[in-house]
């Protein structure tokens, strides 16, 4: 397409920005048969538009140079033409057909959802999405990780700024992989250019789509329908990679998962807990009551000096396992393993000023559970 | 004994002018005067959204969060549309039809004058109590101008009350303002005024107004069901309760589609005129326009849920509205190919509305060829939602919509104030506007297809150049548009005296009335032969 060289010393005298400056002005290929053929369909009917817009302009611009008035041009008196008027509305009609028959060619082969290898169910929430790989005893939250410094711009940002995340979605190369999508509250969309696959999570509902990556490597994405004031702020990455690596990743997950659940049966001091719980306050619970716990005056509670992270123990456990009717705030009782509401909720008590010195077990966040 | 007297002696005795002070203004009836009231009140919203918008642009000139907080920000993006929409566009056309209508169809004044009244003065209302929301606790309305439940139901900021009442409020305005409209249209034309011989911006407005009493009614009722359920415990679009989240994307679409072309269809009016004056040639295709125009509403009706290609519609739905949205590239490629046919061996002087014109028809057409490929379904999954959609629907906005207001107000301000305009600062006024929205918006294409997704309020690295670019290109026009403020005003003030035909190749009844129009113009019917 069209490279905009003459804007570049213009700008680059305007802003000076980090290494990582793009001139980015078309969709990937991507990284799979679909992605490459949507690819061909966009390029085919860019060019389609570019020879239309060349002739139309063309006699535009040429009527405009040479029948002007001060050329001496004098106004002819035709207004009408049925024949020429029948032509302008059948060639376009025409032209319509061919464009749609390789677009619906390409829609069918999209909407074949059949034969997967493997079944992933994407849920959106606000603000992160969850991967649940079904049957096979894998579920976890993938969440920003870029730090609110950069975000602030109280530091540098690195070179995936605002497309990093914790837990990426790991995919072996080669297998016919189905999302199952969904969401927890509000509508969200998962968007991986790549893979050419964009799909709204809708509450619900669950919508399908698929993917054959052929290629290893990292591909990033967005979510892309507004869902609040973090939605600039949920991306996706997905993992490519050959099946041998894949099933390592899978035993290691499961494997550490068996022992995060054998932490939550171990003892933990005030200190531990506080400082996991930091972490996981900052991915969790920052966006809303901020990393300050003031909240946002308005729409999110603050919890420094609140009534709740002051008061009864239990009722607070109980607000943040089970969320709280009509307002935003979501049951993380389902969301986080013991381990981690028990030390966000002690960091919650101990954190601002709300020096209670409680502190809260993982025993008794399962014992509650039950 | 008055009576008897003004009915034997006819229209002469209604000579006076307009009433003294502001009460001219808060009862008038007279349609220039409430047509005054609808442009001024429309630039007024340009202005407030336009600077909503510059916000917008200076957050993302860099990555980072700069200046405004991500829940400012979605009430910035929301707030911007909803008021360029309802406020500035719509408005305006309303105000030009109530100014145009009645002098191009050889009317005394709007068929149902009182309620001309009274649908202007809904707006100030409703505009007051939705930018009274910003200050509201929450924030106001911060979910897209779209407003898709249940972000706008469950999880909206309690100020979403106000914003529905402010719709319907709204939606009573252009309702009865199109009703008028299709009154005056149908009732009041001049003995000799066919319907085939009415000017496009008539017939153009006629087939809006319908559209509007068809679509309107289902901006109320999607409102309305979200009102049942946030206070009446409905679930018509909560899951939860057995409700459907993507039944308001349907109902809220059939609304939104015609409303689009309602944006759009008074414009393509607009241009008709234009044209053929500048050209100093009849208008090629006169009927095929009439017809075109017609089959573009007709469509707008079928093709709603191509703004939700990604909802994961069956197989069958997606085809139907994949196809029905393509075969609308026919009747507006018919109407481009006119335009161009109108300037074809004219006789081309190059005004500043003729300059606004012409560049509605370039920078239209691009964001209609983005259009259609946005129609392709296979290929939508990868625009939807991006910036490659926000600088399709700004080409055919702000050069489109907003491009032909202005050709109109400059084609039309020497007959309104009986003085030509600043010629010169007319087209600096142009070339700025036409450098900066091209600056602003074309970029956005390469920033959507690159992957930056719409309404965020901060992105990652790779988009930071075409950002700034666009930024700079929003300051250039947004700072242009003093110039239209201050070249209206100093026309109204003064300026060379415009003639009664004012443009050199100018057709039809209005450039027989003198300039500045009288106070009450067609008393008498004119002949039409």
């Amino acid at each position: 397409m069209i490279k905009r060289v003459w804007l570049l010393p213009w700008i680059g005298s305007l802003v000076s920005l980090p290494a990582a400056a793009a001139w980015d002005v078309n969709i990937t290929p991507g990284a799979t048969a679909i992605s490459r053929e949507v690819y061909d369909l966009h390029m085919t009917i860019f060019w389609i538009c570019v020879a239309i817009g060349v002739v139309v302009f063309g006699v535009m611009f040429w009527s405009i140079i040479h029948h002007r008035k001060s050329r001496g041009a004098e106004a002819r008196n035709f207004h009408e033409n049925t024949a020429v008027e029948i032509l302008w509305t059948l060639i376009p009609f025409v032209i319509l057909i061919a464009m749609a028959i390789p677009a619906t060619a390409t829609l069918i082969k999209m909407y074949d959802n059949t034969d997967a290898d493997i079944d992933i169910q994407v849920t959106g929430y606000q603000w992160k999405w969850r991967y649940q790989y079904l049957g096979q005893d894998i579920d976890f939250f993938s969440s920003l990780t870029t730090p609110n410094e950069q975000i602030d711009n109280e530091a540098p940002k690195g070179e995936n700024y605002l497309l990093e995340v914790d837990h990426p979605l790991v995919l072996p190369v080669g297998k016919k992989i189905r999302f199952l999508f969904t969401a927890n509250d509000v509508i969200h969309s998962w968007w991986v250019p790549d893979l050419a696959v964009k799909k709204d999570a809708i509450p619900g509902f669950i919508n399908e789509s698929w993917a054959i990556p052929e290629e290893s490597g990292i591909y990033r994405g967005q979510c892309t329908e507004l869902c609040g004031r973090g939605h600039g702020f949920m991306p996706i990455v997905v993992e490519v990679k050959p099946q041998a690596e894949f099933e390592q990743w899978l035993a290691d997950t499961r494997e550490a998962t068996v022992a995060q659940a054998a932490s939550a049966t171990e003892e933990w001091s005030l200190e531990q807990l506080i400082e996991h719980g930091e972490q996981v306050y900052n991915t969790t619970c920052a966006a809303c009551h901020q990393a300050t716990g003031q909240g946002i005056p308005g729409a999110f509670p603050a919890l420094a000096g609140s009534p709740v992270a002051l008061g009864d123990i239990d009722a607070h456990i109980n607000i943040v396992l089970h969320g709280k009717a009509g307002t935003a705030m979501q049951a993380f009782g389902a969301q986080l393993n013991a381990v981690d509401l028990a030390a966000v909720i002690t960091y919650e008590r101990n954190a601002w000023g709300n020096d209670t010195g409680d502190s809260v077990s993982p025993q008794r966040i399962t014992e509650l559970q039950q | 004994m008055d009576t008897t007297l003004s009915q034997t002696v006819g229209t002469t005795d209604h000579g006076h002018g307009p009433a003294k002070g502001l009460g001219r203004w808060f009862f008038t009836t007279n349609h220039k005067d409430i047509g005054t009231l609808y442009l001024w009140f429309s630039l007024l919203m340009f202005l407030t959204g336009g600077c909503m918008a510059l916000m917008i642009r200076a957050e993302l000139f860099q990555p980072g969060l700069q200046l405004v907080r991500p829940e400012f920000f979605n009430q910035m993006t929301t707030m911007h549309g909803l008021i360029m929409v309802f406020g500035a566009v719509m408005p305006a056309f309303v105000g030009l039809a109530n100014w145009m209508v009645p002098m191009m169809v050889g009317a005394p004044d709007m068929a149902l004058p009182r309620m001309n009244n009274w649908s202007f003065w809904i707006l100030p209302f409703a505009f007051s109590l939705m930018l009274s929301t910003l200050f509201m606790e929450g924030g106001g309305p911060n979910f897209g101008w779209t407003f898709y439940a249940p972000l706008s139901t469950t999880y909206a900021p309690p100020s979403v009350t106000f914003f529905i009442f402010a719709v319907h409020m709204m939606g009573v305005s252009s309702i009865m303002g199109a009703i008028n409209i299709i009154a005056t249209i149908l009732n009041l034309r001049a003995p000799g005024m066919t319907m085939m011989k009415l000017p496009l911006f008539v017939w153009t407005w006629l087939i809006t107004a319908f559209l509007l009493i068809a679509v309107m009614p289902v901006l109320a009722g999607v409102v309305t069901m979200m009102l049942m359920d946030i206070h009446f415990g409905t679930s018509f679009f909560n899951a939860a309760g057995g409700g459907d989240p993507v039944l308001f994307q349907h109902v809220f679409w059939f609304f939104g589609h015609p409303e689009v072309y309602i944006m759009i269809l008074p414009a393509f009016g607009i241009v008709s005129e234009i044209i053929p004056t500048f050209a100093r040639k009849r208008l090629f295709g006169y009927a095929s326009m009439v017809y075109a125009t017609s089959s573009i509403a007709l469509l707008s009706f079928l093709v709603w849920a191509h703004h939700m290609f990604a909802v994961g519609m069956p197989l069958a739905g997606e085809l139907f509205f994949m196809f029905a949205t393509m075969l609308i590239a026919v009747p507006t490629g018919v109407k481009v190919f006119n335009w161009v046919a109108t300037m074809y061996h004219g006789s081309m002087t190059f005004e500043t509305p003729m300059l606004f014109a012409l560049s509605f028809v370039v920078l239209f057409t691009i964001g209609g060829f983005s259009g259609l490929m946005l129609a392709i379904a296979p290929a939508d999954f990868q625009y939807h939602d991006t910036y490659f959609v926000v600088a399709h629907f700004h080409y055919v906005l702000v050069p489109g919509a907003i491009f032909s207001i202005m050709a109109g107000a400059y084609y039309w301000l020497p007959k309104w104030t009986g003085h030509m305009y600043n010629e010169s600062l007319g087209k600096a006024h142009f070339w700025l506007s036409f450098v900066g929205v091209n600056i602003t918006f074309f970029p956005m294409h390469f920033l959507g297809l690159a992957g930056m997704p719409r309404r965020i309020p901060d992105y990652a690295l790779q988009f930071a150049d075409f950002n700034a670019v666009a930024s700079t290109g929003a300051f250039i026009f947004g700072l242009s548009q003093l110039l239209f403020v201050y070249n209206i005003i100093s026309c109204i003030r003064g300026g060379e005296r415009a003639t009664d035909q004012v443009w050199e190749g100018s057709h039809g009844l209005e450039w027989t009335l003198p300039s500045p129009v009288p106070y009450h113009t067609f008393s008498q019917p004119p002949v039409i032969k």
